[in-house]
């Protein structure tokens, strides 16, 4: 397993998940069906829902390296769990305006404040959005990684209790995607597992892109220390 | 390019939904593109310092260096 992943290129991912997601987006408009209720409009679901799926994931993805960093110590978990949040959190706000967008068309309100599923995400993506600051309020770098990762864990376990709690709620107006009664049928189900496999790859592909970003950036500085000591 | 408002209402907010997400990403894109040639540029001054010819040695020096050597000879026959 891990040699299969050690042979899996960046430059692969990222030709996967463009091959992945034009499948399934071509699938989504051309081959399911529109919505009997909504009509054309319910396309924005093949987006939106896969896109705060993975958003979601990721930050439990983000909680499990910042476990992992404070169980070994490794720098290299760490730097993960920030870049799973940072991509989440890019996720985060496309899910926020894309469901903003969907909700105008639909119920014609940018919001509602009344609906437990828009207000939680948006406590979650206001939680992350305090990462940032709290990560660079620190100077000592072990320090900073170790209260990141607490918050990362924290702020994780809360992402499936907030789940949790939705489902519990009441719904206003917002549809549960993933509920026992009633799901997709399979002319939408197939597209929609498309899109979801395509957005994950893409969340993949950016965290990795990043992550190799901020490897190459750090051994530059390595290097200059090093020339800089020697010259 | 089909202009925006030609279309219907509901394909004018799937359009838009679609279009904020693609904009999202190539602003994520710019960014990270503008931290790659800053890595570029950095290689290249990186490349210049390594190049650069390191400052000719003094005969005080060279002594140095050469009582240094003869002192790890010393050591390593010793330890034979």
């Amino acid at each position: 397993m891990a040699d299969a992943l050690k042979s899996i290129t960046l430059r692969r991912l990222a030709v996967g998940t463009v091959v992945v997601l034009g499948a399934g987006y071509v699938l989504a408009f051309f081959a399911a069906p529109e919505d009997a209720d909504q009509g054309f409009i319910q396309k924005i679901f093949y987006l939106h829902v896969p896109l705060a799926t993975v958003a979601l994931c990721g930050w439990i993805v983000a909680a499990i390296h910042a476990i992992r960093h404070l169980r070994t110590g490794d720098p290299k978990h760490d730097a993960r769990s920030y870049v799973s949040i940072h991509i989440s959190v890019i996720f985060g706000l496309a899910v926020l305006l894309t469901g903003a967008i969907w909700a105008k068309g639909s119920w014609g309100v940018w919001w509602e404040w009344k609906e437990p599923t828009l207000v939680s995400f948006l406590i979650v993506f206001l939680l992350y959005a305090t990462y940032y600051p709290l990560r660079y309020a620190i100077e000592d770098r072990d320090r900073q990684a170790r209260y990141a990762s607490v918050f990362a864990i924290t702020a994780g376990a809360f992402v499936p209790l907030n789940f949790l709690a939705v489902r519990l709620a009441e719904p206003l107006i917002h549809p549960r995607t993933f509920s026992s009664t009633g799901g997709l049928p399979d002319s939408m189900l197939w597209p929609f597992l498309v899109c979801m496999a395509g957005m994950a790859l893409l969340w993949a592909t950016l965290v990795w892109f990043e992550l190799d970003s901020k490897a190459a950036s750090g051994n530059l500085k390595r290097i200059r220390r090093a020339l800089e000591a020697t010259a | 390019m089909i202009p925006l408002l030609a279309l219907e209402s509901a394909e004018r907010y799937v359009a838009g939904a679609y279009l904020v997400f693609l904009l999202l990403l190539l602003i994520y894109v710019a960014i990270m593109a503008a931290k790659l040639s800053r890595i570029q540029r950095e290689l290249g001054s990186l490349a210049e310092l390594a190049e650069r010819p390191t400052a000719p040695r003094s005969d005080h020096d060279v002594g140095q260096i050469h009582e240094r050597e003869h002192e790890i000879e010393t050591v390593r026959q010793g330890e034979r």
